[in-house]
Protein backbone atom coordinates (compact mmCIF):
# COMPACT_ATOMS: atom_id res chain seq x y z
CA UNK A 1 0.00 0.00 0.00
CA UNK A 2 1.44 3.54 -1.17
CA UNK A 3 1.24 5.70 1.64
CA UNK A 4 0.39 9.08 2.00
CA UNK A 5 2.94 11.82 2.33
CA UNK A 6 3.21 13.55 5.67
CA UNK A 7 1.72 16.73 5.47
CA UNK A 8 -1.58 15.40 4.01
CA UNK A 9 -1.26 12.81 6.86
CA UNK A 10 -1.50 14.99 9.34
CA UNK A 11 -2.87 17.83 6.95
CA UNK A 12 -6.39 16.26 6.11
CA UNK A 13 -7.41 15.04 9.55
CA UNK A 14 -6.86 18.46 10.49
CA UNK A 15 -8.41 20.19 7.92
CA UNK A 16 -11.59 18.05 8.19
CA UNK A 17 -11.68 19.10 11.67
CA UNK A 18 -11.56 22.67 11.25
CA UNK A 19 -14.55 22.01 8.74
CA UNK A 20 -16.55 20.17 11.24
CA UNK A 21 -15.91 23.28 14.21
CA UNK A 22 -17.17 25.48 11.07
CA UNK A 23 -20.05 23.93 10.48
CA UNK A 24 -21.04 23.47 14.15
CA UNK A 25 -20.47 27.45 14.59
CA UNK A 26 -22.71 27.89 11.16
CA UNK A 27 -25.40 25.54 13.05
CA UNK A 28 -25.60 26.92 16.03
CA UNK A 29 -25.54 30.62 14.37
CA UNK A 30 -28.22 29.51 11.58
CA UNK A 31 -30.82 27.73 13.91
CA UNK A 32 -30.64 30.37 16.92
CA UNK A 33 -30.13 27.12 19.83
CA UNK A 34 -29.28 28.46 23.41
CA UNK A 35 -26.12 27.48 24.66
CA UNK A 36 -27.70 25.06 27.32
CA UNK A 37 -28.58 22.60 24.09
CA UNK A 38 -25.86 23.25 21.52
CA UNK A 39 -22.99 25.00 23.45
CA UNK A 40 -20.16 26.09 21.09
CA UNK A 41 -16.12 24.88 21.32
CA UNK A 42 -15.10 27.43 23.08
CA UNK A 43 -18.01 27.59 25.52
CA UNK A 44 -17.04 23.64 26.05
CA UNK A 45 -13.18 24.60 26.50
CA UNK A 46 -14.27 26.96 28.84
CA UNK A 47 -15.99 24.71 30.96
CA UNK A 48 -13.52 22.21 30.48
CA UNK A 49 -10.93 25.05 32.04
CA UNK A 50 -13.19 25.74 34.41
CA UNK A 51 -14.30 22.63 35.46
CA UNK A 52 -10.17 21.40 35.06
CA UNK A 53 -9.49 19.92 38.78
CA UNK A 54 -12.89 18.07 38.84
CA UNK A 55 -12.30 16.31 35.54
CA UNK A 56 -8.69 15.45 36.08
CA UNK A 57 -9.79 13.52 39.23
CA UNK A 58 -12.82 11.62 37.89
CA UNK A 59 -10.14 10.48 34.75
CA UNK A 60 -7.56 9.32 37.38
CA UNK A 61 -10.97 7.03 38.56
CA UNK A 62 -12.46 6.10 35.68
CA UNK A 63 -8.69 5.33 34.27
CA UNK A 64 -8.26 3.14 37.69
CA UNK A 65 -11.37 1.46 36.59
CA UNK A 66 -10.75 0.83 33.25
CA UNK A 67 -7.27 -0.14 33.57
CA UNK A 68 -8.73 -3.45 36.60
CA UNK A 69 -11.11 -4.26 34.20
CA UNK A 70 -8.59 -4.16 31.05
CA UNK A 71 -5.69 -6.30 33.15
CA UNK A 72 -8.36 -8.66 34.12
CA UNK A 73 -9.99 -9.38 31.00
CA UNK A 74 -6.35 -9.83 29.20
CA UNK A 75 -5.20 -12.17 32.37
CA UNK A 76 -8.56 -14.50 31.80
CA UNK A 77 -9.09 -14.07 28.25
CA UNK A 78 -5.25 -15.35 27.68
CA UNK A 79 -5.90 -18.40 30.04
CA UNK A 80 -9.72 -19.20 29.23
CA UNK A 81 -8.41 -19.13 25.41
CA UNK A 82 -5.23 -21.91 26.36
CA UNK A 83 -7.83 -24.20 27.97
CA UNK A 84 -10.28 -23.77 24.77
CA UNK A 85 -7.46 -24.35 22.51
CA UNK A 86 -6.06 -27.00 24.25
CA UNK A 87 -9.76 -29.51 24.61
CA UNK A 88 -11.86 -29.92 21.56
CA UNK A 89 -14.45 -30.79 24.49
CA UNK A 90 -13.91 -27.90 26.51
CA UNK A 91 -14.02 -26.03 23.82
CA UNK A 92 -17.64 -27.40 23.11
CA UNK A 93 -18.63 -27.19 26.49
CA UNK A 94 -17.56 -23.68 27.29
CA UNK A 95 -17.85 -21.54 24.33
CA UNK A 96 -21.83 -22.01 23.83
CA UNK A 97 -21.76 -19.97 27.81
CA UNK A 98 -19.30 -17.51 26.61
CA UNK A 99 -21.44 -16.44 23.76
CA UNK A 100 -24.47 -16.06 26.18
CA UNK A 101 -22.63 -14.09 28.78
CA UNK A 102 -21.51 -12.23 25.73
CA UNK A 103 -25.16 -11.61 24.43
CA UNK A 104 -26.49 -10.80 27.75
CA UNK A 105 -26.68 -6.82 27.63
CA UNK A 106 -24.56 -5.77 30.77
CA UNK A 107 -27.16 -3.15 31.49
CA UNK A 108 -29.37 -6.18 32.70
CA UNK A 109 -26.49 -7.62 34.56
CA UNK A 110 -25.23 -4.35 36.22
CA UNK A 111 -28.19 -5.02 39.30
CA UNK A 112 -26.77 -8.28 39.90
CA UNK A 113 -23.11 -6.60 39.52
CA UNK A 114 -24.05 -4.49 41.94
CA UNK A 115 -25.53 -6.85 44.39
CA UNK A 116 -22.52 -9.25 44.32
CA UNK A 117 -19.40 -7.49 43.85
CA UNK A 118 -20.52 -4.02 45.77
CA UNK A 119 -21.20 -0.31 44.49
CA UNK A 120 -18.15 1.40 43.95
CA UNK A 121 -14.76 0.20 42.37
CA UNK A 122 -15.16 -3.89 42.48
CA UNK A 123 -18.24 -3.38 40.54
CA UNK A 124 -16.82 -1.00 38.25
CA UNK A 125 -14.48 -3.16 37.72
CA UNK A 126 -16.55 -6.20 37.18
CA UNK A 127 -18.63 -4.50 34.10
CA UNK A 128 -15.35 -3.41 32.85
CA UNK A 129 -13.86 -6.94 32.83
CA UNK A 130 -17.40 -8.31 31.41
CA UNK A 131 -17.42 -5.49 28.36
CA UNK A 132 -13.59 -6.34 27.51
CA UNK A 133 -13.22 -9.76 27.71
CA UNK A 134 -15.46 -11.87 24.88
CA UNK A 135 -12.80 -10.19 22.04
CA UNK A 136 -9.88 -11.32 23.33
CA UNK A 137 -11.14 -14.39 24.35
CA UNK A 138 -12.89 -15.47 20.63
CA UNK A 139 -9.65 -13.47 18.66
CA UNK A 140 -6.73 -15.60 20.64
CA UNK A 141 -8.94 -18.78 20.62
CA UNK A 142 -8.66 -18.58 16.93
CA UNK A 143 -5.64 -17.55 16.60
CA UNK A 144 -4.61 -20.79 18.83
CA UNK A 145 -6.65 -22.93 16.68
CA UNK A 146 -5.40 -21.33 13.08
CA UNK A 147 -1.77 -22.30 13.88
CA UNK A 148 -0.13 -23.48 9.57
CA UNK A 149 -0.50 -26.90 9.77
CA UNK A 150 3.40 -27.57 8.63
CA UNK A 151 4.34 -25.66 11.48
CA UNK A 152 2.59 -28.47 13.52
CA UNK A 153 3.86 -30.98 11.22
CA UNK A 154 7.12 -30.15 11.92
CA UNK A 155 6.83 -29.87 15.66
CA UNK A 156 5.55 -33.49 15.65
CA UNK A 157 7.85 -34.73 13.51
CA UNK A 158 10.49 -32.97 16.56
CA UNK A 159 8.41 -35.20 18.85
CA UNK A 160 7.33 -31.90 20.80
CA UNK A 161 4.89 -32.68 23.66
CA UNK A 162 1.65 -30.73 23.49
CA UNK A 163 2.82 -28.56 26.37
CA UNK A 164 5.83 -27.57 24.02
CA UNK A 165 3.44 -27.18 21.03
CA UNK A 166 1.47 -24.82 22.72
CA UNK A 167 4.06 -22.49 24.44
CA UNK A 168 6.62 -22.55 21.44
CA UNK A 169 4.03 -22.70 18.44
CA UNK A 170 0.75 -22.13 18.83
CA UNK A 171 0.68 -19.44 21.27
CA UNK A 172 3.58 -17.25 19.69
CA UNK A 173 1.60 -17.84 16.26
CA UNK A 174 -1.29 -17.02 18.13
CA UNK A 175 -0.03 -13.47 19.33
CA UNK A 176 -1.08 -10.92 16.57
CA UNK A 177 -4.94 -12.27 17.00
CA UNK A 178 -4.19 -11.80 20.78
CA UNK A 179 -3.12 -8.57 20.05
CA UNK A 180 -5.71 -7.40 17.98
CA UNK A 181 -8.60 -8.47 20.61
CA UNK A 182 -6.37 -6.52 23.46
CA UNK A 183 -6.86 -3.47 21.06
CA UNK A 184 -10.75 -4.12 20.44
CA UNK A 185 -10.74 -4.78 24.31
CA UNK A 186 -8.87 -1.05 24.89
CA UNK A 187 -11.32 1.04 22.83
CA UNK A 188 -14.20 -0.85 25.26
CA UNK A 189 -12.29 -0.42 28.48
CA UNK A 190 -13.03 2.83 29.43
CA UNK A 191 -16.66 2.68 28.22
CA UNK A 192 -17.46 -0.08 30.11
CA UNK A 193 -15.82 1.99 33.54
CA UNK A 194 -17.72 4.94 32.59
CA UNK A 195 -20.74 2.90 32.28
CA UNK A 196 -20.35 1.59 35.42
CA UNK A 197 -19.58 4.38 37.38
CA UNK A 198 -22.64 6.05 35.89
CA UNK A 199 -24.87 2.69 37.01
CA UNK A 200 -23.24 1.71 40.13
CA UNK A 201 -20.17 4.89 41.66
CA UNK A 202 -23.40 7.15 42.08
CA UNK A 203 -24.41 5.16 44.76
CA UNK A 204 -21.09 5.36 46.45
CA UNK A 205 -21.33 8.71 47.80
CA UNK A 206 -20.01 10.85 45.33
CA UNK A 207 -16.61 9.68 44.62
CA UNK A 208 -17.13 8.52 41.10
CA UNK A 209 -14.97 8.87 38.07
CA UNK A 210 -16.31 10.09 34.69
CA UNK A 211 -19.56 8.46 34.49
CA UNK A 212 -20.58 9.92 37.71
CA UNK A 213 -20.03 13.45 36.58
CA UNK A 214 -22.23 12.86 33.60
CA UNK A 215 -24.70 11.85 36.11
CA UNK A 216 -24.11 15.22 38.39
CA UNK A 217 -23.50 17.35 35.18
CA UNK A 218 -26.98 16.09 33.18
CA UNK A 219 -29.39 16.48 36.57
CA UNK A 220 -27.74 20.44 37.10
CA UNK A 221 -28.18 21.39 33.65
CA UNK A 222 -24.40 21.63 32.91
CA UNK A 223 -24.42 21.09 29.31
CA UNK A 224 -20.98 22.88 28.00
CA UNK A 225 -19.57 20.79 31.29
CA UNK A 226 -20.82 17.46 29.87
CA UNK A 227 -19.59 18.14 26.61
CA UNK A 228 -15.92 18.56 28.08
CA UNK A 229 -16.81 15.42 29.93
CA UNK A 230 -17.48 13.71 26.77
CA UNK A 231 -14.29 15.21 25.74
CA UNK A 232 -11.98 13.72 28.75
CA UNK A 233 -13.24 10.59 27.93
CA UNK A 234 -12.80 10.90 23.99
CA UNK A 235 -8.94 11.58 25.33
CA UNK A 236 -8.95 8.59 28.09
CA UNK A 237 -10.08 6.48 25.55
CA UNK A 238 -7.25 7.48 23.20
CA UNK A 239 -4.57 7.04 25.62
CA UNK A 240 -5.45 3.01 26.06
CA UNK A 241 -5.53 2.81 22.26
CA UNK A 242 -2.15 4.40 22.22
CA UNK A 243 -0.68 1.86 25.07
CA UNK A 244 -2.17 -1.15 23.39
CA UNK A 245 -0.98 0.02 19.77
CA UNK A 246 2.09 0.25 21.58
CA UNK A 247 2.34 -2.77 23.13
CA UNK A 248 1.55 -4.28 19.58
CA UNK A 249 4.20 -2.44 18.26
CA UNK A 250 6.86 -3.78 21.07
CA UNK A 251 5.80 -7.40 20.18
CA UNK A 252 5.29 -7.87 16.89
CA UNK A 253 7.57 -5.21 14.83
CA UNK A 254 9.93 -7.41 14.66
CA UNK A 255 8.81 -10.05 12.96
CA UNK A 256 5.20 -9.65 11.53
CA UNK A 257 4.20 -9.18 8.32
CA UNK A 258 2.12 -5.89 9.25
CA UNK A 259 4.93 -4.24 10.02
CA UNK A 260 6.61 -5.45 6.42
CA UNK A 261 8.89 -2.20 5.73
CA UNK A 262 8.15 -0.58 2.10
CA UNK A 263 11.72 0.06 1.33
CA UNK A 264 13.04 -3.05 0.35
CA UNK B 1 23.19 -55.17 -4.45
CA UNK B 2 24.56 -55.12 -1.22
CA UNK B 3 22.99 -57.11 1.53
CA UNK B 4 22.43 -54.56 4.07
CA UNK B 5 19.03 -53.97 5.66
CA UNK B 6 16.74 -51.44 3.94
CA UNK B 7 16.28 -48.34 5.95
CA UNK B 8 12.43 -48.07 4.20
CA UNK B 9 10.45 -50.78 3.34
CA UNK B 10 7.12 -50.35 2.10
CA UNK B 11 5.59 -53.79 1.24
CA UNK B 12 2.40 -54.19 -0.79
CA UNK B 13 0.97 -50.75 0.70
CA UNK B 14 -2.10 -49.45 0.09
CA UNK B 15 -3.50 -45.60 1.64
CA UNK B 16 -6.77 -43.96 1.07
CA UNK B 17 -7.63 -41.00 3.67
CA UNK B 18 -10.89 -42.01 5.29
CA UNK B 19 -13.60 -43.35 2.91
CA UNK B 20 -12.12 -41.88 -0.51
CA UNK B 21 -10.45 -43.35 -3.36
CA UNK B 22 -7.55 -45.27 -3.26
CA UNK B 23 -4.10 -42.36 -3.15
CA UNK B 24 -1.69 -45.34 -3.28
CA UNK B 25 -1.76 -48.97 -4.21
CA UNK B 26 0.52 -51.84 -4.54
CA UNK B 27 3.58 -50.15 -3.44
CA UNK B 28 6.54 -52.39 -2.82
CA UNK B 29 9.91 -50.59 -1.91
CA UNK B 30 13.23 -50.81 -0.28
CA UNK B 31 14.94 -47.87 0.19
CA UNK B 32 19.05 -48.83 0.87
CA UNK B 33 21.23 -46.87 3.19
CA UNK B 34 22.68 -44.29 1.52
CA UNK B 35 20.29 -44.34 -1.73
CA UNK B 36 18.94 -40.37 -3.10
CA UNK B 37 16.02 -41.51 -3.94
CA UNK B 38 13.67 -39.17 -6.05
CA UNK B 39 9.78 -39.57 -6.26
CA UNK B 40 8.28 -38.35 -9.75
CA UNK B 41 5.49 -38.18 -11.16
CA UNK B 42 1.88 -36.17 -12.27
CA UNK B 43 -0.36 -34.35 -9.86
CA UNK B 44 -2.10 -36.38 -7.72
CA UNK B 45 -0.06 -39.37 -7.95
CA UNK B 46 0.41 -39.65 -4.31
CA UNK B 47 4.87 -38.84 -3.84
CA UNK B 48 3.84 -36.37 -1.30
CA UNK B 49 2.15 -39.36 0.60
CA UNK B 50 4.95 -41.65 0.12
CA UNK B 51 6.98 -39.18 2.82
CA UNK B 52 4.21 -38.40 4.91
CA UNK B 53 3.66 -42.01 5.67
CA UNK B 54 7.33 -42.48 6.41
CA UNK B 55 7.25 -40.07 8.29
CA UNK B 56 4.55 -41.19 10.55
CA UNK B 57 2.53 -38.50 10.03
CA UNK B 58 0.16 -39.85 7.95
CA UNK B 59 -1.57 -43.58 8.76
CA UNK B 60 -1.87 -46.25 5.67
CA UNK B 61 -4.45 -48.10 5.11
CA UNK B 62 -3.12 -51.90 4.36
CA UNK B 63 0.23 -53.55 4.42
CA UNK B 64 3.58 -53.39 6.08
CA UNK B 65 5.29 -50.04 6.42
CA UNK B 66 8.81 -50.48 8.37
CA UNK B 67 11.67 -47.47 9.07
CA UNK B 68 14.93 -48.84 10.21
CA UNK B 69 13.14 -51.72 10.86
CA UNK B 70 10.50 -49.83 13.08
CA UNK B 71 7.06 -48.34 12.78
CA UNK B 72 7.65 -45.13 11.30
CA UNK B 73 6.14 -42.85 14.51
CA UNK B 74 8.66 -44.87 16.24
CA UNK B 75 11.86 -43.92 13.94
CA UNK B 76 11.50 -40.15 14.13
CA UNK B 77 14.58 -39.47 15.81
CA UNK B 78 16.35 -40.49 13.04
CA UNK B 79 14.68 -38.87 10.35
CA UNK B 80 14.17 -34.89 9.44
CA UNK B 81 11.38 -33.34 6.99
CA UNK B 82 12.00 -30.45 4.88
CA UNK B 83 8.72 -29.08 3.33
CA UNK B 84 7.94 -27.46 0.53
CA UNK B 85 7.69 -24.11 1.58
CA UNK B 86 10.94 -22.94 4.48
CA UNK B 87 7.83 -23.49 7.35
CA UNK B 88 10.72 -21.12 9.54
CA UNK B 89 9.15 -19.84 12.73
CA UNK B 90 8.19 -15.76 11.98
CA UNK B 91 9.04 -14.70 15.69
CA UNK B 92 12.52 -16.20 15.96
CA UNK B 93 15.78 -15.34 14.28
CA UNK B 94 17.29 -18.04 11.72
CA UNK B 95 19.99 -18.77 14.66
CA UNK B 96 16.74 -19.88 17.05
CA UNK B 97 15.11 -21.68 13.66
CA UNK B 98 17.95 -23.83 13.77
CA UNK B 99 18.19 -24.46 16.95
CA UNK B 100 14.54 -25.41 17.88
CA UNK B 101 14.62 -29.30 17.01
CA UNK B 102 17.14 -29.75 19.84
CA UNK B 103 15.37 -27.07 21.99
CA UNK B 104 12.48 -29.63 21.78
CA UNK B 105 14.44 -32.78 23.14
CA UNK B 106 15.84 -30.60 26.07
CA UNK B 107 19.33 -29.90 24.86
CA UNK B 108 21.19 -26.98 27.28
CA UNK B 109 21.22 -23.88 25.52
CA UNK B 110 24.76 -23.65 24.74
CA UNK B 111 25.03 -26.66 23.20
CA UNK B 112 22.15 -26.32 20.60
CA UNK B 113 23.41 -22.59 20.02
CA UNK B 114 26.64 -23.73 19.52
CA UNK B 115 25.42 -26.60 16.83
CA UNK B 116 22.87 -23.94 15.05
CA UNK B 117 25.91 -21.55 14.76
CA UNK B 118 27.80 -24.51 12.96
CA UNK B 119 25.04 -25.32 10.62
CA UNK B 120 23.89 -21.94 9.62
CA UNK B 121 28.08 -21.85 8.83
CA UNK B 122 27.86 -24.51 6.63
CA UNK B 123 24.84 -24.07 4.54
CA UNK B 124 26.98 -20.43 4.41
CA UNK B 125 24.60 -17.75 6.36
CA UNK B 126 26.77 -17.62 9.26
CA UNK B 127 26.45 -13.52 8.69
CA UNK B 128 22.54 -13.45 9.03
CA UNK B 129 21.88 -15.57 11.98
CA UNK B 130 20.12 -13.11 13.77
CA UNK B 131 17.70 -11.80 10.87
CA UNK B 132 14.19 -12.71 10.99
CA UNK B 133 12.68 -15.15 8.20
CA UNK B 134 10.87 -12.05 6.52
CA UNK B 135 13.83 -10.61 6.05
CA UNK B 136 15.51 -13.56 4.06
CA UNK B 137 15.02 -14.14 0.55
CA UNK B 138 13.35 -17.39 -0.66
CA UNK B 139 16.72 -19.05 -1.27
CA UNK B 140 18.33 -18.32 2.14
CA UNK B 141 14.94 -18.91 3.95
CA UNK B 142 15.35 -22.89 2.42
CA UNK B 143 19.16 -22.95 3.17
CA UNK B 144 17.75 -22.17 7.06
CA UNK B 145 15.27 -25.15 6.72
CA UNK B 146 17.99 -27.49 6.07
CA UNK B 147 20.60 -26.21 8.42
CA UNK B 148 17.37 -26.70 11.21
CA UNK B 149 16.87 -30.08 9.53
CA UNK B 150 20.08 -31.48 9.52
CA UNK B 151 21.39 -30.20 13.04
CA UNK B 152 20.28 -33.47 14.46
CA UNK B 153 22.15 -35.35 11.99
CA UNK B 154 19.21 -37.67 10.54
CA UNK B 155 19.86 -40.75 8.81
CA UNK B 156 16.97 -40.05 6.69
CA UNK B 157 16.47 -37.04 5.02
CA UNK B 158 12.31 -36.51 3.69
CA UNK B 159 12.34 -33.86 1.25
CA UNK B 160 8.81 -32.55 -0.17
CA UNK B 161 9.34 -30.62 -3.17
CA UNK B 162 11.99 -27.91 -1.47
CA UNK B 163 13.33 -25.95 -3.98
CA UNK B 164 9.88 -25.73 -6.52
CA UNK B 165 9.44 -21.96 -5.46
CA UNK B 166 12.81 -21.09 -6.23
CA UNK B 167 14.39 -19.48 -9.18
CA UNK B 168 15.94 -22.28 -11.66
CA UNK B 169 19.71 -20.61 -10.47
CA UNK B 170 19.04 -20.62 -7.13
CA UNK B 171 17.56 -24.46 -7.29
CA UNK B 172 20.70 -25.57 -9.09
CA UNK B 173 22.83 -23.80 -6.47
CA UNK B 174 21.03 -25.54 -3.71
CA UNK B 175 21.05 -28.70 -5.38
CA UNK B 176 24.88 -28.41 -5.64
CA UNK B 177 24.48 -27.59 -1.61
CA UNK B 178 22.67 -30.30 -0.69
CA UNK B 179 24.67 -32.93 -2.02
CA UNK B 180 28.17 -31.69 -0.51
CA UNK B 181 26.71 -31.39 2.91
CA UNK B 182 25.50 -34.99 2.30
CA UNK B 183 29.64 -35.85 1.26
CA UNK B 184 30.37 -34.20 4.71
CA UNK B 185 27.46 -36.48 6.77
CA UNK B 186 25.82 -38.71 5.03
CA UNK B 187 22.28 -39.11 4.97
CA UNK B 188 19.66 -41.41 2.89
CA UNK B 189 17.57 -38.86 1.42
CA UNK B 190 13.96 -39.58 0.02
CA UNK B 191 12.98 -36.65 -2.42
CA UNK B 192 9.74 -35.39 -3.91
CA UNK B 193 10.44 -33.21 -7.05
CA UNK B 194 8.71 -32.20 -10.87
CA UNK B 195 11.92 -31.37 -12.04
CA UNK B 196 13.11 -34.41 -14.00
CA UNK B 197 16.87 -32.43 -14.57
CA UNK B 198 16.82 -31.78 -10.53
CA UNK B 199 15.84 -35.47 -10.19
CA UNK B 200 18.95 -36.87 -12.47
CA UNK B 201 21.51 -34.45 -10.96
CA UNK B 202 20.99 -35.41 -7.67
CA UNK B 203 19.40 -38.98 -7.38
CA UNK B 204 20.85 -42.65 -7.63
CA UNK B 205 17.35 -43.62 -8.10
CA UNK B 206 14.53 -42.34 -9.45
CA UNK B 207 11.19 -43.92 -9.24
CA UNK B 208 8.43 -42.65 -11.64
CA UNK B 209 5.07 -42.63 -10.71
CA UNK B 210 1.26 -42.65 -12.22
CA UNK B 211 -1.83 -41.56 -10.29
CA UNK B 212 -5.16 -42.77 -9.82
CA UNK B 213 -4.22 -44.72 -7.92
CA UNK B 214 -0.93 -43.33 -7.10
CA UNK B 215 1.74 -46.61 -7.80
CA UNK B 216 5.13 -47.18 -9.12
CA UNK B 217 5.12 -46.69 -13.07
CA UNK B 218 9.35 -47.84 -13.17
CA UNK B 219 12.39 -46.80 -11.78
CA UNK B 220 15.76 -45.48 -13.33
CA UNK B 221 18.76 -45.76 -12.02
CA UNK B 222 21.47 -42.54 -12.30
CA UNK B 223 25.10 -44.30 -12.18
CA UNK B 224 26.89 -40.93 -12.20
CA UNK B 225 29.31 -41.07 -9.08
CA UNK B 226 28.96 -38.68 -6.99
CA UNK B 227 30.94 -35.82 -5.91
CA UNK B 228 28.56 -34.08 -9.30
CA UNK B 229 30.01 -31.27 -10.71
CA UNK B 230 27.96 -28.67 -12.11
CA UNK B 231 29.20 -29.47 -14.94
CA UNK B 232 27.73 -32.63 -15.49
CA UNK B 233 23.97 -31.00 -16.63
CA UNK B 234 25.81 -29.82 -19.65
CA UNK B 235 26.73 -33.43 -20.33
CA UNK B 236 25.15 -35.56 -23.39
CA UNK B 237 24.60 -38.57 -20.60
CA UNK B 238 23.12 -36.56 -18.26
CA UNK B 239 20.51 -35.24 -20.91
CA UNK B 240 20.42 -38.79 -22.57
CA UNK B 241 18.65 -39.66 -18.58
CA UNK B 242 16.59 -36.83 -18.52
CA UNK B 243 15.33 -38.00 -21.77
CA UNK B 244 14.92 -41.47 -20.24
CA UNK B 245 12.73 -40.57 -17.56
CA UNK B 246 10.47 -37.40 -19.72
CA UNK B 247 10.25 -40.80 -22.03
CA UNK B 248 8.34 -42.24 -18.56
CA UNK B 249 6.54 -39.40 -17.50
CA UNK B 250 4.80 -39.27 -20.89
CA UNK B 251 3.93 -42.79 -20.32
CA UNK B 252 2.07 -42.01 -17.13
CA UNK B 253 0.55 -38.79 -18.66
CA UNK B 254 -3.24 -38.35 -18.25
CA UNK B 255 -4.60 -37.60 -21.69
CA UNK B 256 -5.70 -34.13 -22.09
CA UNK B 257 -9.32 -33.74 -22.78
CA UNK B 258 -9.87 -32.11 -25.79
Amino acid sequence: MKKLPPILRWGLPVASGVLFVALWYGVRLVSGLQSWILPTPIEIITAAWNEHARLLAAAGHTAVGALGGFVLAAALGFATSLLLGVSRSLRAGLYPWLLVLQMTPVIVLTPIIMLWAGPGMPGIITITWLISYFPIVANMTQGLLSTDMNHVALFRMCNASRVQEMLLLRVPAAMPLYLAGLRIAATLAPIGAIFGEYMVGNSSGGTGGLGFLVYSYNTQIKIPALFATALTSCLLGFIFVAAVSWLNWAVLHKWHDSFERNDH
Amino acid sequence: MEAAAPIVKFTSLQKRYGDGPLVLDGISLAVQPGDFITFIGPSGCGKSTVLKLVSGLSPWTVGELSVAGMKPRQARDRQAFIFQDATLLPWLTAQLNVELPRRLRGAPEAERAAKARQMLALVGLGAVSGYYPRQLSGGMKMRVSIARALTLAPQLLLLDEPFGALDEMTRNRLNEELLALRAQAPFTAMFVTHSMAEAVFLSNRIVVMAANPGRLHAEVAVEFPYPRPPELRARPDFQAKVNEVSRLLHEVEEPVPA
